[in-house]
């Protein structure tokens, strides 16, 4: 039964006719052309989808279409366009943070979640606010440093 | 040609700004109007044959795929042709693909799928080792004699898992009709693999098949064999169709079907003098080939090169065998049946000094590789061997000899671990020049602009980067104007597939020499094209018949050192620190090598002590990545990295192979360091807290 939703995306207000149900990553990527999140695991198991909600990082692969009736949803599409991306785009470029790129925007995703509640983390705070994203690439230890050197360079945006 | 800066300076990986913002096309990104969605149906049995397939009335734009569509072979071209594309009559593993079926909604096809009843007459499956289906073993000097004269004979018999790839992208493909021929965009490491088995399916000539390479989110050997099989269904259906039609796997269907590192069974054998030196070594490495052979012939042959590792022992047997199972068939993983062996041997040398009770240290160092020792095959070490300052340097780095002292405590529940490993580079013996006969061309622009054209494929390992940066360097010349695209096999030559850790080696080292005839033969404003291909080091001899003489043109070597904890009541282990050093020759970006260091050894680590998959009756057991866990960043520890610079004479700017090295020596540094820990020998990885249980009330 289809139904209508409305959310803002990236800024904009969005208002779509469909199933509640639906998997708001399908909604994302079929309906919106918004690829940015990407599907691992189907599961949200493996956080390539993160997007924030709220400000609250999310798995949009298992997020159905209904419970985002209402709220504010930031994917890698709109938060590309800040400053504090900015600084982390540089900081993981610098470090070689990412290699073959697919869990990257899910990972730039929790990042902002992790330093907008804690802009000075610690390693170990970094290796647990990133626990659920994997990356089989790089062993996650440029992407801490990446996090580091942002937090540092980036000092006042968070 | 001068060198104009250090080159191993790390700069920006060329792709990554672009992945970092999102804006990559993945395969699943790309959307082509009109497509279609296929999905596969799949055997449920191990064994058997297919009476009758039932499928429900199919409404009007469905279609099913299968082998009576096939023009050409219902066979995948590999190294052994021995894997159909659709099963026909016989099934040989669950989760074999028996037809496709097509449509434009992707959740309706779900449907249909699972109405679709298929009946078996079900044969007698076989999940242990007993049908040998390939066979190799080589002999250096007399391992017989050296047996009739030991002091002592030590036997050890070790068992490794299976591994999955789990590259965070799933396989796929998107295909579209072209010019009465089909065009494949695909998640790939090896366009003209894909290209060439589409051929035999399709019985199509060259230019009726197109592969473009998407960008690849993953990789480490699991797109290497397997996409060729998705890519002869797909191109079936689309010459049926004649549509554009995407195939997708979800996660579930690909940790089922797709290829995984072989379970291997290795039994070793010592024969020990008088002076506790190891005389000879005979060993037998069995692996689980699954349902079809593939490749695993040379995972085999990898395998058994790696029997000494980096030790010279002056005779040697070496066998093994491919054992045929009905289960999913295994295929090619970052290190290729090596890191299976180093976990081996790297385990018995540690248990022969155990069992002789002297320092194990002391003792694989009395049998460490130098400059002109034979290598397993009786090949030379012909290049500088600098793993002893290696040795000294992360025996520093790392506090180790006075760590093993500390943690001999039963109560300090902390272990050290260290392996050393060789790996060697390209496709063994004449591999490169019979088999592969690589191909590279470059092409200079009216506007100057340099083109890379090679079917190298950058799967996150950098290669964009790394290429560009080496032509740009030999010719002094900005990086911009130096372009590489992702390979098209209508535009690039065949040079070879990126695996074997041979891209820079082999694929770079041709390019330099393109490079410098480029340069030679350069004029502004006009168009230039150079073509380099392959030629054998002639030093190099090799019979692969009695695998005989240099398997490699030069090897890389490392060394890892890893620590961890052990919890006392719940078995959990903590991987704390690894210090890793590495001997690449010369690392054509320091950035990118140490990358490739972090993670092919959270991969090593992760094979070693926590991913875990297994098989029940055939069936895969762990279904997605809930079931079977990699490591996270909390389960990785620091790593400390150093990168000494040894050059090889015949590779660009002296750079060796890289991607293997990295993974080959985790699992046993890090069940080394369990074994410490926890007091007891570790036979089996990964060692799981369960194993660790057992090991401990097995007292």
């Amino acid at each position: 039964m289809s139904e209508k939703i409305s959310f803002e995306l990236n800024g904009q207000s969005i208002t779509i006719t469909l199933s509640p149900d639906h998997r708001f990553l399908d909604v994302l990527r079929k309906h919106l052309n918004i690829v940015g999140p990407k599907e691992g695991c189907g599961e949200g198991e493996c956080g390539a989808c993160s997007v924030l909600m709220d400000g609250y990082i999310v798995q949009s692969c298992i997020l159905p279409l209904g419970s985002v009736h209402g709220k504010k949803i930031m994917t890698i599409e709109g938060y590309r366009e800040t400053k504090r991306f900015k600084a982390l785009q540089d900081a993981f470029l610098t470090e070689g943070a990412s290699q073959c790129g697919i869990c990257t925007p899910g990972m730039i995703m929790a990042t902002e979640y992790l330093l907008s509640h804690n802009p000075h983390p610690t390693d170990e705070e970094i290796r647990h606010g990133l626990a659920g994203n994997l990356c089989r690439c790089t062993g996650y230890n440029m992407i801490i440093k990446a996090i580091k050197r942002a937090a540092k360079e980036g000092e006042g945006l968070w | 040609m001068k060198e104009k800066q250090n080159i191993s300076v790390g700069i920006d990986n060329v792709e990554a700004a672009d992945k970092i913002a999102g804006l990559a096309k993945y395969t699943s990104d790309i959307v082509i109007e009109g497509m279609l969605y296929a999905k596969t149906v799949r055997s449920t049995i191990p064994r058997g044959t297919i009476r009758e397939i039932k499928i429900p009335t199919l409404p009007k734009g469905y279609y099913t795929v299968d082998a009576t569509d096939i023009p050409g072979d219902n066979i995948v071209g590999m190294l052994r042709d021995d894997w159909p594309v659709f099963a026909a009559h016989h099934v040989n593993h669950i989760g074999e693909p028996i037809m496709l079926i097509v449509r434009e909604d992707k959740a309706i096809i779900t449907e249909i799928v699972n109405k679709i009843t298929i009946t078996y007459d079900e044969a007698e499956p076989t999940f242990d080792f007993t049908d040998s289906c390939e066979q190799l073993s080589f002999q250096k000097g007399n391992t017989k004699k050296a047996f009739k004269e030991a002091k002592k004979i030590i036997d050890y018999t070790y068992e490794t898992g299976y591994q999955e790839q789990t590259y965070i992208e799933p396989q796929g493909f998107i295909g579209y009709p072209e010019n009465d021929g089909v065009t494949l965009i695909g998640s790939i490491q090896c366009p003209y693999y894909v290209k060439h088995a589409v051929m035999q399916t399709l019985g199509a000539s060259e230019d009726l098949v197109r592969v473009i390479q998407a960008t690849v989110g993953g990789a480490f050997g699991g797109k290497e064999e397997f996409p060729s099989l998705m890519a002869c269904q797909l191109a079936v259906a689309i010459h049926k169709i004649a549509r554009p039609i995407k195939m997708i796997y979800e996660r579930e269907e690909d940790m089922e079907v797709t290829t995984k590192r072989h379970p291997a069974k290795i039994t070793m054998s010592a024969a020990i003098d008088a002076d506790n030196r190891v005389m000879a070594i005979k060993s037998h490495v069995g692996l689980d080939g699954g349902a079809y052979i593939g490749l695993s012939k040379v995972v085999l042959s990898r395998g058994m090169l790696a029997s000494t590792n980096a030790y010279t022992i002056e005779n040697v047997t070496a066998r093994g065998d491919v054992y045929r199972t009905n289960t999913v068939p295994n295929g090619a993983f970052r290190g290729f049946g090596a890191p299976q062996m180093i976990f081996a041997i790297e385990m018995f040398m540690h248990h022969i000094a155990k069992d002789l009770n002297i320092d194990p240290l002391t003792f694989r160092k009395a049998h460490m590789v130098k400059q002109g020792d034979l290598t397993a095959t009786s090949g030379v070490f012909r290049d500088p061997v600098i793993m002893n300052s290696m040795l000294e340097e992360v025996l520093k780095q790392s506090n180790y000899i006075e760590k093993v002292k500390q943690y001999q405590h039963p109560e300090s529940n902390k272990g050290i671990g260290m392996s050393w490993f060789l790996h060697g580079f390209g496709f063994t013996g004449s591999g490169e020049k019979d088999k592969i006969k690589a191909r590279v061309r470059l092409k200079k622009d009216e506007q100057d602009n340099v083109h890379i054209l090679i079917a190298a494929v950058d799967m996150g390992q950098g290669p964009k980067t790394t290429m560009r940066k080496l032509v740009a360097n030999l010719l002094d010349y900005p990086i911009e104007k130096v372009i590489f695209n992702n390979p098209d096999t209508r535009y690039v030559p065949d040079s070879g597939p990126t695996v074997a850790s041979r891209t820079m080696m082999i694929v770079g080292g041709l390019l330099a020499r393109a490079t410098k005839k480029l340069q030679d033969q350069w004029v502004a404003h006009q168009e230039v094209v150079t073509e380099e291909s392959y030629e054998q080091p002639s030093y190099v001899q090799w019979d692969n018949e009695a695998m005989h003489g240099d398997a490699y043109p030069a090897y890389s070597w490392g060394i890892n050192v890893c620590e961890v904890e052990v919890d006392r009541q719940t078995y959990e282990v903590r991987v704390r620190n690894m210090w890793n050093i590495y001997d690449v020759g010369k690392a054509i970006d320091e950035r990118i090598v140490l990358g490739q260091a972090d993670g092919g050894q959270a991969q090593g680590i992760g094979y070693g002590y926590l991913e875990v998959m297994n098989h029940r009756e055939g069936k895969i057991m762990q279904k997605n990545m809930t079931d079977y866990i990699i490591p996270t960043a909390a389960d990785t520890p620091p790593m400390e990295n150093t990168l000494m610079d040894n050059p090889y004479p015949l590779g660009p700017y002296g750079a060796k192979g890289v991607g293997e090295l990295t993974l080959v020596g985790g699992a046993p540094a890090v069940a080394l360091a369990i074994e410490q820990a926890i007091g007891k020998k570790v036979h089996t990885i990964p060692v799981t807290p369960e194993r660790i249980m057992e090991l401990i009330d097995n007292e």
